[in-house]
This record gives C-alpha cells, structure tokens and sequence, in this order.
C-alpha cells in the first residue's frame, strides 16, 4: 500500500473511531501535546493507561470473587478507571464506569458482576482500536510519511 | 526534576498526584508550557521537597527577620503548587491547609485538581486558600489560567494581602462558570453529589 493510500486509511480509521464514539474529544487533546522533543507522548500515555486498566479489572474481577464484597474498595477502582480512560477518550469504558458506580452504591452484587463484563468487553474493543492505530502510523513513518 | 535553563525567569510548578497516570498527564502539560516541573507521588514527599520542619509550630512562634528561616535548608523554591484532591494519606485539602497554616509557605498559590465535580468541596478549597479549582481531566486552557496565580504570588512578595482577597472573589466567580460548562460532561455524578 503506498503512502498517500495509508494516509487515507489512516485518517478514516480515526474518523470511524470517533464516529462509534470509542474515542472523544480528549484522545485530540493528548494529540496536541505531543510534538518533535515528546514523539511518543500518546503511545506512553496510552501504554500506561492499558497497564493501569488491566491492574484495575483484575482487582476487580478478585474483589467480586470473595465471600464478603467490600464495595468501598471496588467503587476506588472503578473510580480510578473512569479518570484514566476519561483523560484518554475512551468514551464507552468511561461510561460503563458510571454505570458501574452506580451499582456499586446500590451494593447490588449482579449489576456489579454484569457490568465489570461490560467494562473489560469495551476495554478490550478501545485496546484493539488503539493498537490498529498505532500500528498504521508506524506504517505511515516507516513509508517515509508524517500524521 | 527538571533543569531549568533560565531558573530565575522560569516558573517552578510543584505537581502532586498519587496516580501514575495522571502525573505524566500533568507534567506532560506543565511542561509544554514552559514551566519547570517537579511531580511527586504524595502530599509528604510534597513537604518534604518544601522543606517543612515536623515542628513547624514552635519554630514559627520565634520572631525571625526571613520567613524562610525555619524550613530546611535543601528545600527547593516553588511558585505554584498543583495538587489532586483524592490521595490516600494526606488528601490535596490536607496539603492545602498545611502549606497555608505555614509562615513560611502560605503565600505560593496552590491549586487543585478532582475528577468529582462537588461544590461544596471546591468551595471549600478555595474558602480555605485555594487560588483555582480544575476538574480532571485537565486541560491545556487550564494550566494557561496558572499565570495569572504565578504571577500575583511574585507580586504579592512585595506588597500586602488586599490583592490577594479581590482575586480570591474573582476566582470562585470563574469558578462557578467552568462548573456550568463541565455540567453537561458531568451531568450523571452530580445526581449522586450527597455531600
């Protein structure tokens, strides 16, 4: 594929991914703090977020495995995956946190249970977006091209 | 810590956030507007960077001609303090309070960041000295409103606290403006804002 097909490929892929609503308008924030002396900015920040969010539903998926559920505990991560994919754009995770919230308050083991599936099924979605991202920007790079 | 090339012109921002995340985040957008950044992970590593003594109370009752004399030596100077409200251990309120209560720290600016949107907590940070209150996730149009708190505290070294009381108003005025903007981003939490 040559530079300027990539290029399109490249640019319909982020309007989709906007269009779908799996990212917003902050993804475009972290964007523009990126430049010559920070290349890597987005990857890094992004990188750190899935580390961060994979810790987080692993505690998750525990803290809801046990006898007695401590939902204070829960809520904390839950509360600390809504602030990192909100910084990102990861709108639809964001919103499965609020959600998630919700239940928590409510004590309500179930809609705790359904809605961690929902959470991981839309981490996983974002996750596979962002790396087909990435990947055709290097693509891009390696053709001698610029984002 | 970064090297400040022109430190005496540079900003020196002190950044305290428990997440790791969100201090690359923060940092990232300090630095690309041109201050030097420092980022710690806690409200005591942020003391213990600011010099505070544990006794500060008995050393501030000494009369002394520097304010900065009871702070440690190695302690480095700031301009403006940033920090999250929700860290386990000392919270952003806990460290505002301290560093007001402070002779020698209470007049650099501290402003703070949340990713809750609760009025009776911001109003409360800035009733308690707080300059600015910025909900998360922070945005470049954010760290350009530090300025004008970075460069009162330079001006404020000089003259007395009378500025310092119209700018507060000023602040909780703006304040309550960029509330109602994130109101529509944040329309779902304030229905469960109990406090």
């Amino acid at each position: 594929m040559d530079l300027v097909q990539l290029q399109r490929q490249f640019v319909d892929y982020t309007t989709s991914l906007f269009n779908e609503g799996f990212l917003d308008d902050q993804f475009n924030q972290l964007q523009q703090l990126q430049d010559e002396s920070n290349p890597d900015f987005v990857v890094e920040v992004v990188s750190l977020f899935f580390e961060d969010s994979e810790r987080h539903l692993n505690e998750l998926t525990q803290s809801l495995e046990q006898q007695n559920i401590d939902f204070k505990r829960i809520d904390a991560h839950v509360h600390q995956l809504k602030g990192s994919s909100s910084s990102i754009g990861a709108q639809r995770v964001q919103k499965e946190c609020i959600n998630f919230r919700g239940y928590c308050e409510e004590k309500n083991i179930e809609g705790c249970r359904k809605c961690l599936q929902q959470v991981k099924h839309e981490y996983v979605l974002v996750k596979n977006k962002l790396e087909t991202l990435f990947k055709l920007e290097q693509q891009i790079i390696a053709a001698g091209g610029s984002i | 810590m970064g090297m400040g090339m022109a430190a005496e012109t540079q900003f020196h921002v002190l950044a305290v956030d428990d997440s790791q995340f969100d201090r690359k985040l923060i940092e990232r957008l300090l630095k690309i507007s041109s201050y030097q950044v420092t980022v710690v992970d806690s409200g005591s590593k942020a003391l213990e960077l600011l010099g505070l003594y544990e006794d500060e109370e008995r050393n501030s009752n000494s009369a002394s001609v520097s304010p900065y004399h009871n702070l440690r030596r190695d302690h480095v100077e700031v301009n403006l303090i940033i920090t999250d409200y929700c860290m386990p251990g000392m919270t952003g309120y806990d460290l505002l309070r301290k560093i007001k209560e402070s002779e020698s720290l209470k007049d650099i600016p501290v402003v703070i960041m949340s990713s809750e949107n609760v009025p009776s907590r911001i109003n409360r940070c800035l009733e308690d000295g707080a300059e600015d209150f910025f909900l998360k996730p922070v945005q470049l149009s954010d760290v350009k409103k530090l300025k004008p708190h970075l460069m009162k505290g330079r001006y404020k070294e000089e003259t007395d606290h009378q500025q310092f009381n119209s700018n507060k108003r000023k602040s909780i005025e703006e304040i309550d403006s960029s509330t109602d903007r994130t109101r529509c981003r944040y329309n779902d939490e304030l229905d469960t804002d109990t406090s």
